[in-house]
Parts: C-alpha cells; sequence; structure tokens
C-alpha cells in the first residue's frame, strides 16, 4: 500500500517518534483537531460531519419499518454500512465494499452494538412482527488516516442527531403521525485508535503514519470506562504490555472526545 | 446479548459442558491431511471441526496483485452451510469477509514474507462444523498448514478466546456461551516471541476484567501451542515409519 515517498520518509517518522515527537508537529498522544457539525443533510432522520486533521467523515441516518430477527423479536435493528467513496482518496476504487470498508463497518458497528447505546426495546413496534430498522451510512469523504475513529465519531454524532417520527399503529400498519422525538441514546461509545511505529504507540495516526505502521489496535469504550470493542489490524503485533497500554490511553482519549461531543 | 435467564455456570462453579473456568475443550489436531495441497491441517476444537490448506508460493494471479519486494499472504475464511444451525449460504458473508482479513493478518508477521518477491501464498479455511471459537481454531490450523508447506517462520500462532459468562473470566468459549455471555476475547500468539498477533473484543469488560481474560486467553495459547508442536512432531514420525518399511 505505502507510496515510495512515504517508504523514504519512514526513516524520518521513525527517528522522530524515538524523540516522542510526530512528523506533523503532534505528541505521541495527541489527538488531531476535532470538528463536529450535526444535522448537514435535512432529508436524513439525523446527520454529521467529522472532521479529524483532513480526514473528513459523513454519517446519515435513516430509519425504516422492517421485521425484527427472530432471536430478538422485541428490539428494533442497527445495521452500519460504510461506502470509502472514490473521490476520497486515489487508493479508494468504485465497485462492491471493499475487505477495508467491510471492517470498519463492522468494528464501528460493534462499539454501537456492544456497548448497547441505542435502547433497542424502544424501537419495537409490535413484537415478532414490526420495529423500526436504524440504518447508520458511514461516508468517508477524506482519506487522511485513522477513518475507524472519524467514523465511529460521527456515528454517534449522526445518532445523537436523529429525530424518530411519532406513529401510532392503525391496523397492523404504521401511520406516521406529526412530531419528531429523539432516538433512545443511553451510552456514547468512542474508539480510539493507537498505532505501533518500530516499537512506540502513536495515537490517532495520519495516512503517513498509517502507511508506514506496524499494526494498530482500536479500541472502544463507554461513558462508564468499560472497553466494549476491539480490533486489531495491520500486519504487525503487540505485546501484552503494549495491549494494556492502549488501554488506557483509549480510556483517557475516549473522555475528551465524548466531552467534545457532548458539547457539539 | 446477555440474557441472565439461564445460568451459564452451575453451583460448584462448572460451565454447561462440565468444564472448569480456566479448561479447553478437547483439541485434536492433525497434520498434513490433504493430498493436493502444499500444506494441510485439520483441527476439532470442541465440536469445531475445521479444516486448513495452503498453496504456494506460487506465481501470484493475476499478476498485478504481485509484490516486488515480497509475498502476497491471501486467505478465505469460509463456512460450509451445514455447520451451523441455520443453513448458511454459501455466499461470503461480510463476517466471512472480515474474518479473513483478521485471519490473514494474524499469521502474516509469523512468515518471512520477503523470501518470496513476486509470489502468493494462498491459505483455504473451511469450517465444517461450528460451535464458537472458529476464528481461534481456524488461526491455530492454518498456522500448522503453513509449517506444514514449508514455509519458513517466526513460530506458530496459535489462538484461543477468553470471555465473560456470568461475570466469571472464562477460557474457549463455546457457542452457547459466547452467545449468551457477556464478552469474548479472541487472541492469538507467537510463544517465542510474546508477539500478539490478533486481539478482538466484543461484550463489555471493565479494564480489569480485561487484562484478566487476556492473561487467561495467552495460557490458553500457550497449551494450544504444545498441542501444534506434538501434532507437526507427529507428522513427521509418520514419514519416518513409512521410510523403515
Amino acid at each position: 500500500m505505502s507510496s515510495i515517498v512515504v517508504r523514504v520518509k519512514k526513516k524520518q517518522i521513525e527517528q522522530l517518534i524515538a524523540k516522542g515527537k510526530r512528523l506533523d508537529g503532534r505528541g505521541l498522544t495527541d489527538y488531531r483537531e476535532i470538528q463536529i457539525e450535526q444535522g448537514v443533510v435535512e432529508r436524513a432522520e439525523g446527520s454529521a460531519r467529522v472532521l479529524l486533521g483532513k480526514t473528513e467523515v459523513l454519517a446519515g441516518i435513516k430509519i425504516e419499518v422492517g421485521t425484527p430477527y427472530s432471536d430478538t423479536p422485541n428490539e428494533g435493528v442497527l445495521t452500519v454500512n460504510a461506502e470509502l467513496v472514490p473521490l476520497a482518496s486515489p487508493t479508494f476504487e468504485p465497485g462492491p465494499p471493499s475487505e477495508n470498508a467491510i471492517e470498519l463497518a463492522r468494528v464501528v458497528d460493534r462499539g454501537i452494538r456492544e456497548s448497547k447505546a441505542i435502547d433497542l426495546e424502544k424501537l419495537c413496534i409490535k413484537p415478532g412482527k414490526k420495529v423500526f430498522i436504524v440504518f447508520v451510512d458511514v461516508y468517508v469523504l477524506n482519506h487522511d488516516g485513522n477513518l475507524i475513529d472519524a467514523s465511529a465519531l460521527a456515528a454517534l454524532a449522526a445518532l445523537l442527531n436523529t429525530k424518530m417520527f411519532n406513529y401510532e399503529l392503525e391496523e397492523d400498519d404504521v401511520k406516521i403521525k406529526p412530531g419528531r422525538k429523539p432516538l433512545p441514546i443511553r451510552k456514547h461509545p468512542i474508539a480510539i485508535t493507537c498505532a505501533k511505529i518500530n516499537g512506540k504507540l502513536v495515537v490517532d495516526p495520519w495516512l503517513e503514519e498509517e502507511q508506514i505502521m506496524d499494526a494498530r489496535l482500536t479500541m472502544t469504550t463507554d461513558d462508564d470506562g468499560n472497553i466494549c470493542a476491539i480490533q486489531k489490524g495491520g500486519s504487525g503485533w503487540f505485546t501484552s504490555k503494549q495491549v494494556l497500554e492502549t488501554a488506557k490511553i483509549a480510556k483517557e482519549k475516549a473522555k475528551e472526545l465524548r466531552k467534545k461531543l457532548v458539547k457539539a | 446479548m446477555s440474557q441472565k435467564s439461564e445460568k451459564l455456570i452451575d453451583k460448584k462453579g462448572l460451565r454447561l459442558d462440565g468444564r472448569k473456568p480456566d479448561q479447553l475443550r478437547p483439541i485434536k489436531i492433525e497434520v498434513a491431511i490433504l493430498a493436493n495441497a502444499d500444506g494441510s491441517a485439520y483441527i476439532q476444537q470442541g465440536k469445531n471441526k475445521i479444516l486448513a490448506a495452503v498453496y504456494g508460493p506460487k506465481e501470484a494471479h493475476p499478476k498485478h496483485l504481485s509484490l516486488p519486494d515480497r509475498t502476497r499472504l491471501r486467505c478465505r475464511y469460509h463456512m460450509a452451510p451445514f455447520s451451523v444451525q441455520e443453513r448458511k449460504s454459501p455466499a461470503p458473508s461480510r463476517r466471512e469477509r472480515e474474518l479473513s482479513k483478521v485471519i490473514r493478518e494474524s499469521l502474516e508477521p509469523s512468515i518471512f514474507l520477503e523470501y518470496y518477491p513476486r509470489t502468493s501464498i494462498d491459505i483455504f479455511i473451511e469450517v465444517l462444523q461450528a460451535d464458537g471459537g472458529t476464528r481461534c481454531a481456524s488461526i491455530t490450523a492454518a498456522s500448522l498448514a503453513l509449517a506444514d508447506a514449508g514455509i519458513p517462520m517466526r513460530d506458530l500462532v496459535a489462538a484461543c478466546a477468553a470471555g465473560k459468562i456470568d461475570d466469571t473470566i472464562v477460557l474457549d468459549l463455546m457457542d452457547t456461551e459466547d452467545k449468551k455471555g457477556g464478552a469474548d476475547v479472541p487472541v492469538a500468539l507467537m510463544s517465542n516471541l510474546n508477539a500478539i498477533t490478533l486481539l478482538q473484543m466484543d461484550g463489555t469488560l471493565s479494564l480489569k476484567e480485561f487484562e484478566k481474560a487476556v492473561n487467561l486467553a495467552l495460557k490458553g495459547c500457550m497449551k494450544i501451542y504444545a498441542l501444534q508442536k506434538e501434532a507437526l512432531k507427529a507428522k513427521y514420525m509418520n514419514v519416518k515409519e513409512a521410510a523403515k518399511e
């Protein structure tokens, strides 16, 4: 994946990191600047645009009526999809979702699902028959590294921005009534990714760091500081010490990000 | 995920299948069982039955996928339609595609990829019967298949999950425990290097519980590593016997 330019820079990036510095001026545990803007697409039930440095992700929420899964007849359905839109990077190509897009969607999904962020039981209309389906569609608009954290943040910001329509049941038919109410959100799962470069951990890797990293580790934590999702990626490894260090970093950083999100 | 209606651990502290919290399911491993493959392995871990085969290093096809400085490792994890309770469509699901990726990335660090530039090594994993923890058993088998194919490796990769059921941290979750339990942490390890090559998690764990779960999973990996070495040795013992005759 890594371009020749980045390979040339590899040594420089590694030497800086050994001194506790980074090519873009950040410290090892500094996050890039975050901007969150909610309600950017009016047609969607909820939406949010997140800028993480130059990485830009748009998340939109659509809600439809559908049938529940047979093993959870009393719960609404959550579906997360991610698109690596070709306009976002020269390495993205049109066509069916790539392995990377599927992984991205599934990691974002895992964070929201396992933290039980949405009270899915409140999205049940008629047990076993009709429930609301929440579609979270993550749209990557500019790829400058750490798509997982940006996407997870955009998805959550969009969910917080979502307004459900009011309804009443008329002989098994769902009739939409005027007025809207927010989605029942209970938790704020935040994903934090660390990259391992030359034996050191750096938070929120940007594109050039991602291209030369050994591996990455993403941990999603909830409001109580519990871990609810983890994903290791890349073809390197971590020691158990580095894993626990990442867990501590993730917990601390998630607090900072959560504050920013609740303010937005 | 966690439905507390059914107890997963009884009063004696034993699990649904009678195991202790830190006990692995019975494991049977065989190496070199497919004639056409360059390397292969079969694993039974509880009710899991999984085949892994390796083809390569061979000329990369299509050619544009070849890398100038190393081999391209490819991996396909696939579940047979009859491997689960309700028939699974044979088309690769999103879950299978994600698992193919994480399994590949868990094995890549163990291989000297740079020894075979412009080639590819293909790993095919078929889950014949699934009962929880198939990604870990697949890694254990696939790593042996790679070794069986004679591919130079830094170490074998052994994998095992730990998790939480009824507020107890347990080793090697089976399907019911995974579905009804509170968390699942699959881990893959290169024992000689203390290198964790796969780490995932779903569920909810505090930092303390997570640390405990990872350490338990690592212990499981080391036990499985010993079984892997035995299985490899058994293969060469068979070759030796055959040569005598």
